[in-house]
């Protein structure tokens, strides 16, 4: 999964001078092998079994009120958005849409900024470093509802109350930091270490080093560490459950609708919501292309 | 590399490093861990009230139950399944983007398609299969169109069949993501050169790309494996309450305020998911994988 977001530092490694060997396998000179097409075929159906649900829902939601779980669209309208947020029977939708998106910010700060000081503190080995690897991983392939049922309860002992500010923003982060370590990982094996040795050679201090060179370097990765966090923690769901407390965050408030609604609002719901991480997704790709382009044009000039 | 003139200052400032990921780490992974093994040895009222003390009793409720069997087996059907097909989709996907597509950047495109829906909601894209699925749904409207069948299907939808389907929609990615990034190291070259010394393509498949593509397998298993074992809404939601997994249950149990039963059964699916991952990780040392 480190590698999810490596390949962008890896798409401009690719523009600026990879060798462009990307010959097919087969001996092929110009034409095809059979297998070409067979697993094009199977490639495109995947895109369209990927995408293809995603999209039923969408265009179902915009039906007007007579309108059903399944297809055919009945009418157009934007009525199941309106009764998204006005009716009280859905539940909280906009407070837990505020909450959701005040949480994922906090949770996207945390994580870039641990996520970049532990990615330094691995380049090197130290003793220990093994177990706090491994503890990582540990994090990560934990059942989260197991997790936040013991975050609950850790609370419940101490006397703490379960809020979505202070047990379930831990128990997101136990899920998103360890992601945001692994391509920090993916990241930093790209980083030249010349740059910063030469950032040492002409005087800089080692914050000095950070600030100046290896933030900026790294910073599309940074940006991948940040969409990582923030989409993991808008959509996170199973170690939330037990952690949120009383006020409900967006996937917990999806969840209970889908155990009781059965309405197209709720094919609203996960078109708003999945416009939100369009719309993050959009940005951050964006942005990082951006910083590439820039970066290129400045070497060139 | 920063200087380092000797090593017990850099073991200092390695700490130094991820002391902020071990402070989250401890209270929120290895102390609620604690707590549940902790829970899972408490004597309960039967109402959420938990007696500390040390009892097996929660234990041999398990392991005692037929429930439990039918549980893990249920688990391990939806897990060999879904590894299955995610194995298969996505070493073929992560084939096609990195030795058919011949266009570099074509190629990281068609890969980050592939990868959008990863940060998009799971409970969408999961719920978003109802529309087709289900018994009124697209599937069976064209199948009863084209008159393959008179009765609409209902194994569809809420079924063991949706609930494969839904782990293999939401999970292929976590396999193609690994498996792309081994074969992306792949050198090109030795592939001409065993073209070359007259190598078949099955030899290339069998010799050079399926062991050197090992690693991401590997990496890809493990998540696969842990989330499908982890999971529970998609067999909730997805078998209509027909199926359970070992975690549905626990679900189950912590509705009903049962912690202690529901604490022991979830140290055991954490035992038996340690011992598979470490299996797996004794064929790929996914430090040096992911670090390199």
């Amino acid at each position: 999964m480190s590698a999810i977001l490596a390949d962008m530092p890896k798409t401009d490694a690719s523009k600026t001078g990879a060798p462009a060997t990307t010959k097919a396998i087969a001996p092929s000179k110009g034409g095809r092998p059979w297998t070409f097409y067979v697993l094009a075929t199977l490639f495109v159906f995947y895109v369209i079994a990927l995408y293809g649900p995603m999209f039923c829902i969408y265009v179902l939601s915009f039906q007007d009120i007579r309108g059903g779980l399944v297809f055919p669209m009945k009418g157009h309208s934007l009525h199941w958005f309106v009764d998204l947020f006005t009716q009280v029977r859905t539940g909280d939708v906009k407070g837990s849409f505020d909450r959701s998106i005040k949480l994922a910010v906090i949770v996207t700060v945390i994580t870039v900024v641990v996520s970049f000081l532990a990615g330094l503190g691995f380049r090197k080995r130290f003793r220990g470093d093994t177990v706090v690897f491994y503890m990582m991983i540990g994090s990560l392939v934990a059942p989260g509802l197991v997790l936040g049922l013991g975050t609950g309860l850790l609370f419940q002992a101490l006397g703490l109350n379960a809020s979505w500010y202070t047990s379930a923003l831990g128990a997101q982060l136990s899920w998103t930091l360890p992601f945001g370590v692994l391509v920090m990982f993916a990241v930093m094996s790209r980083f030249n270490h010349v740059w910063e040795e030469a950032a040492y050679d002409l005087g800089a201090s080692r914050w000095q080093s950070i600030r100046l060179v290896m933030i900026p370097v790294l910073a599309p990765g940074l940006v991948a560490v940040a969409l990582f966090g923030f989409t993991l923690s808008y959509d996170e769901f199973a170690r939330s459950l037990q952690t949120a407390g009383s006020l409900n965050t967006l996937p917990l408030e999806i969840w209970s609708m889908t155990l009781n609604v059965t309405s197209p609002s709720l094919y609203a719901l996960g078109t708003v919501t999945t416009i939100v991480s369009f719309i993050v997704i959009g940005a951050s790709l964006g942005s990082i292309v951006l910083i590439q382009k820039k970066r290129g044009s400045s070497a060139k000039g | 590399m920063q200087p380092s003139p000797n090593p017990s200052r850099a073991n200092l400032a390695g700490w130094l490093y991820v002391s902020p990921l071990v402070l989250v780490l401890v209270p929120f992974f290895v102390a609620p861990i604690l707590v549940v093994v902790a829970a899972s040895f408490f004597a309960t009222d039967g109402f959420g009230g938990l007696t500390p003390g040390f009892t097996l009793a929660s234990y041999v409720e398990v392991l005692h139950s037929a429930l439990t069997l039918k549980l893990y087996l249920a688990t391990i059907k939806f897990t060999v399944l879904t590894w299955i097909f995610t194995l298969v989709i996505g070493f073929c996907v992560a084939y096609f983007l990195v030795f058919h597509v011949r266009n570099q950047l074509l190629a990281i495109g068609l890969f980050l398609l592939c990868t959008v829906p990863f940060w998009t909601s799971n409970i969408i894209r999961m719920i978003s299969w109802i529309p087709l699925l289900g018994k009124e749904g697209l599937i069976n409207q064209a199948l009863l169109a084209l008159g393959v069948i008179r009765q609409p299907l209902e194994v569809l939808l809420f079924s063991d069949l949706a609930v494969v389907i839904a782990y293999v929609h939401q999970l292929t990615i976590f396999m193609i993501v690994p498996i792309f990034n081994s074969m992306a190291r792949i050198d090109k070259k030795l592939i001409e050169a065993a073209i070359d010394a007259g190598a078949s393509r099955f030899d290339i498949m069998r010799l050079i790309v399926v062991p050197m593509s090992k690693s991401g397998i590997a990496l890809g298993t493990i998540f696969v494996v842990s989330i499908v074992m982890g999971d529970f809404f998609v067999v909730k939601v997805m078998s209509g309450g027909g199926s359970a997994s070992v975690v549905s249950a626990f679900y189950e149990d912590v509705g009903v305020l049962q912690y202690p039963t529901a604490a022991a059964s979830a140290v055991l699916l954490t035992l038996v998911l340690v011992a598979i991952v470490s299996l797996i990780l004794r064929t790929v040392d996914i430090r040096q994988e992911i670090t390199r």
